[in-house]
């Protein structure tokens, strides 16, 4: 498997994750696409970093080859897969009855 | 003293990726006492949060090492190396982006005042109604 079909794998079971096994639906809501980009934003800068200064390094016969502020296309599909699947897994949780909610603070 | 010797240069090389990630955190870290985010207050709901993701993308990382997806610059890190050849940075990586994530998340809630599209409304109001009482507006 190269980096590329792994990275379509891991957005595919992020959106499972979201839409039917924890059913928070986060992809459908305002609210995370508005904070996507913000992610988003840090990503590109932070993975431009790793990427640029070649402190990650990529093999070239794993990816498309499409890059965007330095980093493979992929890294897009893998940052979207752990933001939505963090996202998802954290508003689940709350959604439980505030399993490990903060108590009413001082 | 005058200019550092190269090996002092060399050390703080290592520790580039790790600046990284406190660049992260130093992004995203102020939400939570300037906005209030409560974030880091629920600390156990983040971390039944976080270790699952540092499992499943740990493990992802792991088996991409092995089948030679990507490596890392010696160089550049601290060369601390966990189970799977997994650098000590990239672990970090999936603590660090998911709680940067989330506070960033809630930040965007507080500041919508959860409208009708949130899927979490209605179970959260327990919530919604003490931390709308910290925001003026």
């Amino acid at each position: 498997m190269t980096y590329t079909e792994a990275a379509a794998v891991g957005v595919a079971g992020a959106l499972l994750l979201d839409l039917f096994l924890l059913g928070t639906r986060l992809v459908t809501s305002r609210t995370f696409w508005l904070t996507y980009p913000i992610v988003l934003a840090g990503q590109l800068i932070a993975n431009g970093v790793l990427t640029g200064r070649r402190i990650v390094r990529y093999n070239p016969h794993a990816i498309i080859g499409w890059r965007l502020a330095y980093a493979p296309v992929e890294d897009l599909a893998f940052g979207f897969a752990l933001v939505l699947s963090t996202l998802s897994l954290w508003a689940w949780l709350g959604r439980r009855g505030g399993a490990g909610a903060a108590p009413p603070g001082p | 003293m005058g200019v550092p010797p190269p090996v002092d240069r060399l050390a703080m090389r290592h520790l580039t990726y790790l600046a990284v990630l406190a660049g992260c955190l130093a992004g995203a870290l102020w939400l939570e006492p300037v906005l209030r985010v409560r974030v880091l207050r629920q600390w156990r709901r983040l971390l039944l949060t976080v270790v699952p993701i540092v499992l499943i993308f740990g493990g992802w990382d792991v088996a991409a090492i092995a089948a030679h997806h990507w490596s890392y610059d010696p160089a550049q890190i601290t060369g601390v190396r966990l189970p799977g050849r997994l650098p000590l940075e990239e672990l970090l990586f999936f603590v660090v982006v998911p709680v940067c994530s989330v506070l960033g998340y809630e930040a965007v809630r507080l500041t919508r005042g959860r409208r009708r599209d949130d899927p979490g409304r209605g179970r959260w109001r327990d919530d919604a109604g003490r931390r709308r009482s910290d925001v003026t507006r």
